[in-house]
């Protein structure tokens, strides 16, 4: 078992070096150089530029100083702001991605799987229609379009729920809810067929027959064992919330980490672009390996196939 | 007493071949594939999907030319006019007429999701298909590589190639889109399709033809590739809307289409800032026409799974 986690981790940190080399490649092969487009500089100060950013260096060696600072977690300065460097908008806006983030997947992490549970025990009755209903809506409807949707007809109408902005619990909720939909259904999508082919096994029908209450077999038999499979989903969820928060930061006006991503994006700030770019790979990446790690805990049969051999 | 019975011969009848139909199948025998579509038939949800994709497909052609305006036509006197007789979806902040555009939208929304998706097909059946019938070491080389590429997060990708290859404030011109959003999606196809493969080649009847004296192409053609059609087809089906939401998003982020094209997602964007002056028709419309597209390609792609799966035959 610790071999396979040493190859996981490896893989991670290959997978991290590949994000850092393509994006840096791609970041360089942007044509033109950031300080030619300002007006008539004197040579002296253009090339007194060149040398504090290090670009009079040949590429290999800029390359070999970025992974250098990566590894040393420096990312670099923003190339349009004269005060703050990457790491302090990382640090300013990271936390507020990360509550929105952490809100959205604890109601996706809540609902999702117990709406698919309640959809499967009542198979095609109205629960079971009603829970897939919200789950093909909420695979249907970008969450910037859920976003939209709840600041014209919620935020526009309750006035105690903030139309945008940052700074309370109250901000966080409609966006939260907005991102939290689509994860929370595949969570039920996917908790609902592993509910269902778990009821349909025969332990189930021996608990059943022993005279278990039905809420013991449900909770105990049946639910623990359908909720394995959709920690395997994690990590596309968080995925999916990540990428989420990008466009509802920007709905809702929220000074987070993909706020400042979608800035650096218009600006052309390329050292923004590329270190938010890296931090952002580096935290879904961890997050997969993490989820990988605790489905391996969690699940008693990995466990065992793995130290039989 | 004793009755004697004479045994006629006008007692017997020649017992006709007609009579032999005890044996005879009596339902037409179904073919795979017919049997799919009987049973997607039966599936009003799928169906429904199935027919919003069809008139969404002929609207995005027709639709552009219905009321006679064009999609880049700006009309100063006519801007944020809301939904009327004259403008069915109403105007945008230039002027422009949104029922043209919303349907010139789909039109690239729609093209952008398929062709996206089929490049994730033939590259994805290319590289699964090598991975799984040459020798274990390159298998297990080509999965490390495809597995690196997968856990690169894919928006990320999409979103740099597109700053790299757009002009700063513009879009990005229709190859790259589509070059960014196929460029690491086809991973999870070449997977599938490996392991379906792999699977394959153990089948017995794989075996069976091959001792029948089948060569290799012949069980490739005969055998694996009709077998495995069927998930490959729900892949691509269930790809699709993940490549418009894939466009819808970069669209909205800023990076979609070059104006004056455009498509459903740079449409939502445009509309954003009418949601703060009361125009909120301007981003709802082409939020409706996402969200009806997404729900009829989720939809048909489910029902395919259903009817494809022989375990829910009825």
């Amino acid at each position: 078992m610790k071999k396979y986690l040493l190859k996981r981790i490896l893989m991670a940190i290959v997978t991290i070096w590949a994000v850092i080399t393509i994006t840096f490649i791609l970041m360089h092969s942007v044509p033109g150089n950031p300080f030619r487009t300002e007006s008539k500089m004197p040579k002296v100060v253009y090339e007194n530029l060149q040398k504090k950013y290090g670009l009079d260096k040949p590429y290999s060696q800029q390359y070999f100083i970025y992974l250098g600072k990566i590894a040393r977690g420096d990312f670099g300065d923003s190339m349009k702001s004269r005060v703050e460097t990457v790491n302090d908008m990382i640090e300013r806006g990271f936390p507020v991605s990360a509550t929105i983030g952490l809100e959205a997947l604890l109601i996706a992490l809540v609902f999702g799987p117990a709406l698919g549970a309640i959809a499967a025990l009542n198979q095609n009755k109205w629960p079971d229609y009603f829970s897939m209903i919200i789950a093909i809506l909420g695979i249907s409807v970008p969450s910037f379009i859920m976003g939209t949707v709840f600041i014209q007809f919620l935020a526009r109408n309750i006035p105690w729920l903030p139309i945008g902005g940052w700074g309370s619990f109250r901000h966080s909720i409609l966006p939260s809810l907005a991102l939290a939909l689509m994860p929370l259904a595949q969570l039920a999508r996917f908790m609902r067929s592993s509910m269902l082919e778990v009821l349909g096994q025969d332990y189930i029908k021996t608990a059943k027959s022993k005279g278990i209450s039905k809420a013991t077999v449900v909770l105990r038999h049946a639910v623990r064992n359908a909720i394995l499979p959709v920690v395997s989903v994690l990590g596309t969820v968080a995925t999916n919330l990540l990428v989420g928060s990008f466009v509802i930061e920007k709905i809702f006006g929220i000074p987070g980490l993909g706020m400042f991503f979608i800035i650096s994006i218009s600006n052309r700030d390329y050292p923004l672009i590329m270190g938010t770019t890296i931090f952002y790979a580096i935290i879904l990446i961890v997050m997969l390996l993490v989820v990988d790690f605790a489905y391996m805990f969690i699940d008693p049969r990995i466990k065992l196939a793995k130290e039989g051999r | 007493m004793k009755t004697e019975f004479e045994y006629t011969p006008d007692l017997f009848d020649i017992a006709s071949r007609e009579d032999r139909n005890a044996e005879k199948i009596r339902r037409p025998s179904i073919k795979y594939w017919p049997d799919v579509w009987r049973r997607l038939k039966m599936n009003k949800l799928a169906m429904t999907g199935l027919w919003l994709i069809c008139i969404c497909a002929i609207m995005s052609f027709v639709g552009t030319k219905i009321n006679g305006f064009k999609y880049f036509e700006q009309d100063y006197s006519m801007i944020n006019v809301h939904p009327d007789s004259v403008h069915w979806f109403g105007t945008d902040e230039l002027g422009r007429d949104m029922f043209t555009r919303t349907w010139f939208g789909a039109r690239y929304s729609l093209f952008i999701g398929i062709v996206a998706a089929f490049i994730d097909f033939f590259i994805g059946v290319l590289y699964g298909g090598i991975a799984g019938v040459t020798t274990r070491r390159i298998d297990s080389v080509m999965m490390r590589i495809a597995e690196i590429i997968y856990s690169i997060p894919y928006l990320l990708v999409v979103i740099l190639i597109s700053v790299v290859f757009s002009q700063a404030g513009q879009g990005s011109s229709m190859f790259v889109l589509i070059l960014s959003l196929s460029l690491t999606s086809w991973v999870p196809m070449a997977i599938l399709v490996r392991g379906q493969v792999l699977q394959l080649k153990e089948s017995e009847y794989a075996l069976a033809s091959e001792s029948l004296g089948a060569d290799k192409g012949w069980i490739l053609r005969k055998h694996i590739i009709p077998n495995t059609l069927g998930p490959i087809l729900v892949n691509v089906t269930l790809s699709i809307p993940r490549a418009i939401f894939a466009e819808a998003t970069l669209g909205f982020l800023g990076l979609g289409l070059q104006a004056p094209k455009s498509s459903l997602g740079t449409l939502a964007n445009d509309g954003l800032a009418g949601l703060a002056v009361g125009n909120a028709y301007q981003i709802f419309i082409p939020a409706i026409f996402i969200s009806l597209i997404m729900f009829a390609f989720n939809v048909l792609g489910d029902g395919l799974r259903d009817a494809l799966d022989p375990r829910l035959r009825k």
